[in-house]
């Protein structure tokens, strides 16, 4: 049994035989011609070789991958017609007297080494796009074979890394999952690892000897490893670990397109909780209905200086954007002396959960609130937008938001700057809210309930203090009657309630949440099928 | 002559795919066009170029159009960058 190293790119579990993948191997030799255009006419037409060969792989990916995927060879086949590129290989030939094959790899490289000395993943990554096609025309030209799995049951793929060509020609039913020793989250065979949901390592420390192949593996990428020749206890476990999985996943993927209805036909929206706009593809893929709670506090948190308005709009603009017109309902700044960043010079305070926090600040410093209701506002022009304000405790709180909101919409209509029609609503998290949601509600569009924060003073229970554990109770009874009374009190003014907090994903609670009526859960990414699941069963 | 700039907004920039978006566009007009970025230029029909530029997030971009359509190929692109880029 043999442990080796790697990193997750999509978490799982595969067991099944070693491929030992390697590349076809073709010594490049240097010769001199002295038939150049001869040679020149032999390059042009292993490119236009090469090309039909791209346009049957865009084809096959197109049919097994989708678009997305696909369009990778039609940009190859762009490359393959671009001049800069086809004039260096042909002067090449033209001024040195080599052979093409020669000539369209020193030309390869030159080219690949522009983009690997670029300073971004991604553009570093296009040198790999360089040499691939060039070393496509290289096999025409050899007349060399292309290659694919000759295995007749399904492999764990381990290769160097991989080409979007070799990959594409890999029979995908034939492969349990992708082992490379190179590569990165960004490289091709990552991003058709998650888009195939295949358990996938890169940067593996593993040789490619040629003893591996056929050998019995795991890939357990939930513990970024990979096992060659497990002992059976191993395998035993891990076999029990991929059935999990699986019956989790097939369960899960079922659900996507489908409604979050109980079997009583009462619906709910479920919403995700994200903290910035990187974890977009997350939330696209969870398949949620929209953003339940976007934190602004990153933009915050990760700058030096208060964010302006275009760094924040900029934000905003490509989740509100990316999300196609699904709602995204932006929580305003949420921070306090426990969490903040020094440029806010927030002074020390002994009991920061009690303090100066959230809305207070944004209310005692309207020019920071106003920067970023304009950045809010100008995006929601993108898409379907609303605005939360945390830390409420008075009607006369929203009134005076409401004010400063109507002062940033008449200064963008005189800007002629456009934005869309915004939903404001209020987090529920001070027991003060809950007792005033009666008179709140006429004020705002939305309720959403921050069960965390209520919890902590409702009980008055700090979570984070471990001697507390005893008194702590997640579902205490005052928690669920504050929960129920702020539903009852927002339905009453017309108004729909979601909760935000953590109680929202937890699953002994939903049909209580359902049944006081409850019209939305806003869960972690990973939670919203999950949730939706269990919504099924009630 | 006739000349725009534009702050890319995408996310990655303009590398392997969105070059290529840029590259078929601009290879439907007559007129030249150039793209320059950080002190490079390329010529817009040309992927290779185009993509050496590393135009990322928050880069400034100047498009040079030449020829008979210039105006049309202007007003075209300038739309065109905003929508994609």
């Amino acid at each position: 049994m043999k442990n080796f190293q790697g990193k997750s790119v999509l978490s799982g579990v595969a067991i099944g035989k070693l491929f030992i993948f390697k590349k076809q191997e073709y010594t490049l030799v240097k010769k001199t011609i002295s038939d150049i255009e001869g040679e020149k006419e032999r390059f042009r037409e292993a490119c236009e070789k090469a090309k039909d060969q791209l346009s049957r792989l865009y084809d096959k990916a197109l049919a097994d991958v989708g678009e997305e995927q696909a369009m990778i060879f039609d940009v190859h086949k762009m490359m393959l017609e671009d001049m800069d590129y086809l004039e260096a290989v042909e002067g090449m030939i033209t001024e040195q007297k080599v052979n093409a094959e020669y000539a369209t790899n020193a030309t390869g490289e030159s080219f690949a080494e522009v983009f690997a000395n670029m300073d971004d993943d991604y553009f570093k990554a296009r040198s790999a796009d360089v040499m691939d096609i060039s070393k496509r025309v290289i096999r025409v030209l050899a007349g060399v074979k292309e290659g694919g799995i000759d295995s007749e049951e399904p492999v764990i793929v381990v290769a160097d890394d991989l080409t979007p060509s070799e990959t594409v020609q890999m029979d995908k039913s034939k492969i349990l999952a992708f082992v490379t020793r190179f590569g990165s989250q960004n490289s091709h065979t990552a991003i058709l690892a998650r888009s195939m949901n295949l358990p996938s390592l890169i940067n593996t420390d593993i040789e490619l000897l040629d003893e591996y192949d056929g050998k019995l593996a795991v890939v357990d990428s939930f513990n970024h490893t990979l096992i060659v020749e497990p002992d059976e206890e191993t395998l035993a476990e891990k076999q029990k670990a991929l059935d999990k999985w699986r019956a989790e996943l097939a369960q899960l993927d079922e659900l996507k397109g489908k409604e979050n209805e109980t079997t009583d036909g009462r619906k709910i929206n479920i919403y995700a909780n994200i903290g910035n706009a990187e974890d977009l593809p997350k939330v696209l893929a969870s398949d949620a209905g929209g953003i339940g709670l976007f934190r602004s506090e990153f933009v915050y948190l990760g700058s030096q200086d208060y964010p302006t308005e275009e760094e924040q709009y900029e934000a905003y603009k490509t989740v509100v954007e990316g999300m196609g017109g699904k709602k995204v309902i932006i929580r305003t700044l949420d921070i306090g002396a426990d969490k903040q960043t020094y440029y806010f010079h927030l002074d020390h305070e002994e009991n920061p959960a009690m303090g100066l926090r959230a809305i207070r600040i944004c209310l005692e410093r309207i020019d920071v609130f106003k920067t970023q209701l304009r950045a809010i506002y100008r995006a929601s022009a993108y898409g379907t937008c609303s605005i939360m304000f945390p830390m409420i405790i008075s009607v006369w709180e929203i009134q005076r938001i409401k004010e400063i909101v109507e002062e940033v919409k008449a200064e963008l209509k005189a800007e002629g700057i456009p934005f869309g029609e915004v939903e404001l609503g209020i987090m529920i998290e001070t027991p003060a809210a809950v007792m005033m949601s009666d008179e709140l509600a006429k004020e705002v569009d939305f309720f959403s309930i921050g069960t965390n924060d209520l919890t902590q003073y409702t009980l008055a229970i700090d979570r984070q203090n471990e001697c507390l554990e005893t008194f702590y109770d997640s579902h205490h009874p005052a928690v669920l009657k504050m929960i129920k009374m702020t539903i009852d009190n927002g339905h009453k003014n017309g108004i729909w309630v979601g909760i935000c907090g953590e109680l929202a994903s937890d699953l002994t609670l939903t049909e209580r949440f359902i049944d006081m009526g409850i019209d939305e859960l806003s869960v972690s990414p990973t939670y919203v099928l999950p949730l939706r699941k269990r919504v099924r069963e009630i | 002559m006739t000349k725009f700039s534009y702050v890319v907004t995408d996310e990655v920039g303009i590398h392997g795919r969105p070059a290529g978006v840029l590259v078929k566009k601009c290879s439907e007009y007559k007129s030249a066009i150039t793209i320059g970025c950080k002190g490079k230029t390329a010529d817009a029909k040309r992927i290779m170029g185009v993509m050496s530029l590393g135009a990322k997030k928050g880069d400034t971009v100047e498009v040079s159009i030449d020829g008979e359509d210039e105006a049309a190929v202007k007003a075209d692109l300038e739309q065109f960058f905003k929508e994609n880029f």
